[in-house]
């Protein structure tokens, strides 16, 4: 379903993602785990078309980015790691005009958000305007968007980060679910490695990235015997050391800051 | 098709429910009609120009569709920041369409928000030739508008924060806007501010309306139509182009 040979992106001499390549079959749990900065966003990037890469094949349902975007951006849904809502609709109009960019008919689009709501607990919330909503609140909107125009991938960077446990449970409980029963593909991302377990049983499958590389790939169980760690947290930091990735991110925000302004053509 | 409608249409509910920002751009052009128009309304009358109101009017009308509408356009910032953006790009929809979309949606507030003026100035003693003037009036409304805001959208496609907004303000919107004529005649300039004065695209704007609402004008209409057609497709393809680059 989602097929990465070679990907590479480079900001200014900067390597954020260095040659990495991984398939995730149709119907799999995949799960994205990596310190801050690894560059795990800015592959989620590449993978949804906003980013183009400096080299590197990707294919994503059979179609390339590069050359179909319009097929592949019909494949997936996504919850973005920042917020994307419209804060100035409500919740049901950021629904409605995902339903109506997506191509959802009219009734279905309806039915479905009338479903999403009631299910992310927001269906009597669903004429406040977004602004008035709480951290919690956006992300569950956020989930039901992405879910709307019923995807084939699932993209999910971060989406549980500021849930508290109740939700989180909720909403992989949901995903999961939706894994089975529709067979629907789950590319995520967390820095809870007890979540990332969880949601990647029974079959599924993780690949840990440190400083652009993919540094290590297989089912849990399989990284926890590489590394003879009894918890996926262990695991984790064996694999990518202790040390803090602050500083560096640092330098190189300062860098973005100076560029940004004019937006250079990346 | 109804990507561009419902793009339209979020423009159009964030307008109308943003009360604060509506009354708080009034404010300026208020400001110009009363401490201008009555200000400086002697002196003209002196000068042997006729009424400075009647003459102030369609130029503070065309500097309402101005802001407004570079300020919609330059609401794709926003969009970037606030992280909306993405959920836009990343939908099966055309850029093209998104663009289209967006600048109708800005186009419209402007419009509007011009038309509002108008009707304030109406109020101030300002009196259009006839009520049909109007009518055309409003379709340089609508052109200007949508030339300013394919203008702010090619702008903010290459801007990625609001850190330049103010280098924009002041160097390219003040002039635009006190280099069109809206403030002072036309004839008689001096020879390098006539030809400033004939690149800037706002004054066929300016002087469109006040051919429309007032009968006098220096340009002929055909003119300022062309020019505005010519200045607004060309923006638009820049536009387009500009907005089709961004990645985030
Ligand atoms: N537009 C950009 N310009 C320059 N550098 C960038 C840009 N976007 C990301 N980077 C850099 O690329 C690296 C990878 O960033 P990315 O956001 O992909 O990390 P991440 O794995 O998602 O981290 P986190 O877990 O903190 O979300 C970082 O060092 C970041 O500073
Ligand atoms: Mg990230």
């Amino acid at each position: 379903m989602i097929k990465v040979s070679g990907l590479t992106k480079k900001f200014n001499n900067f390597l954020a993602v260095d040659n990495i390549s991984f398939d995730v079959a149709a119907g799999e749990i995949f799960a994205f785990l990596g310190p801050n900065g690894a560059g795990k966003t800015t592959t989620i990037k590449m993978l949804t078309t906003l980013l183009a890469p400096t080299s590197g094949r990707i294919e994503i349902n059979g179609a390339d980015p590069a050359t179909d975007q319009e097929a592949v951006r019909r494949a997936f849904g996504i919850v973005f790691q920042d917020p994307s809502l419209d804060d100035e609709l409500t919740a049901w109009e950021n629904l409605e005009f995902h339903g109506v960019l997506y191509g959802v008919p009219r009734d279905l689009g309806r039915k479905r958000a009338e479903e999403l709501l009631k299910f992310v607990e927001l269906w009597e919330r669903r004429n406040d305007l977004v602004k008035n909503f709480s951290g919690g609140m956006k992300r569950r909107l956020e989930i039901a968007r992405g879910l709307l125009h019923h995807p084939k991938i699932f993209f999910l960077d971060e989406p549980t980060q500021g849930l508290d446990p109740q939700t989180r449970n909720h909403i992989w409980e949901y995903i999961k679910n939706l894994n089975k029963t529709e067979n629907i593909t789950v590319f995520f991302t967390t820095h809870y490695m007890d979540e990332a377990e969880r949601a990647c049983l029974p079959a599924g499958k993780v690949a840990i990235m440190d400083h652009g590389k993919i540094i290590a790939a297989g089912t849990p169980a399989q990284l926890k015997k590489q590394t003879k760690k009894t918890s996926m947290e262990d695991a984790f930091l064996t694999l990518t050391g202790h040390a803090i990735r602050d500083e560096e991110a640092g330098a190189i925000d300062h860098l973005r800051a100076g560029a940004r302004m004019w937006g250079r053509r990346r | 098709m109804n990507a561009i409608y419902i793009l339209w249409l979020r423009q159009l509910k964030r307008y109308l429910r943003s009360r604060s920002r509506i009354v708080g751009s009034l404010g300026q052009p208020i400001l110009f009609l009363v401490a201008l128009g009555f200000g400086f309304g002697p002196v003209f009358q002196k000068a042997g120009a006729g009424n400075y109101l009647e003459f102030l009017a369609p130029g503070v009308v065309a500097m309402a569709v101005l802001f407004t509408s570079v300020f919609t356009g330059i609401e794709i910032i926003w969009d970037r920041q606030f992280g909306f953006l993405k959920e836009t790009l990343v939908a099966p929809v055309s850029r093209l369409s998104i663009m289209i979309g967006r600048t109708a949606g800005g186009a419209t507030v402007a419009t509007l928000q011009g038309v509002i003026v108008l009707v304030i100035a109406t109020l101030a003693g300002f009196r259009p030739v006839s009520l049909w003037s109007v009518i055309p009036a409003i379709l340089i409304m609508i052109l200007t508008a949508t030339l300013f805001t394919a203008l702010g959208t090619a702008i903010a496609s290459v801007l990625e924060d609001m850190q330049g907004f103010q280098l924009i303000m002041n160097f390219l919107i003040m002039p635009l806007f006190f280099l069109s004529g809206a403030l002072f005649p036309l004839s008689n300039l001096p020879g390098a501010l006539e030809v400033v004065v004939k690149i800037d695209p706002l004054s066929y704007g300016v002087d469109g309306l006040r051919q429309t609402l007032t009968g006098a004008g220096y340009f002929p209409l055909s003119l300022d139509l062309l020019v505005l057609c010519g200045v607004t497709v060309a923006l638009l393809v820049l536009g387009s182009w500009l907005f089709s680059k961004i990645q985030i």
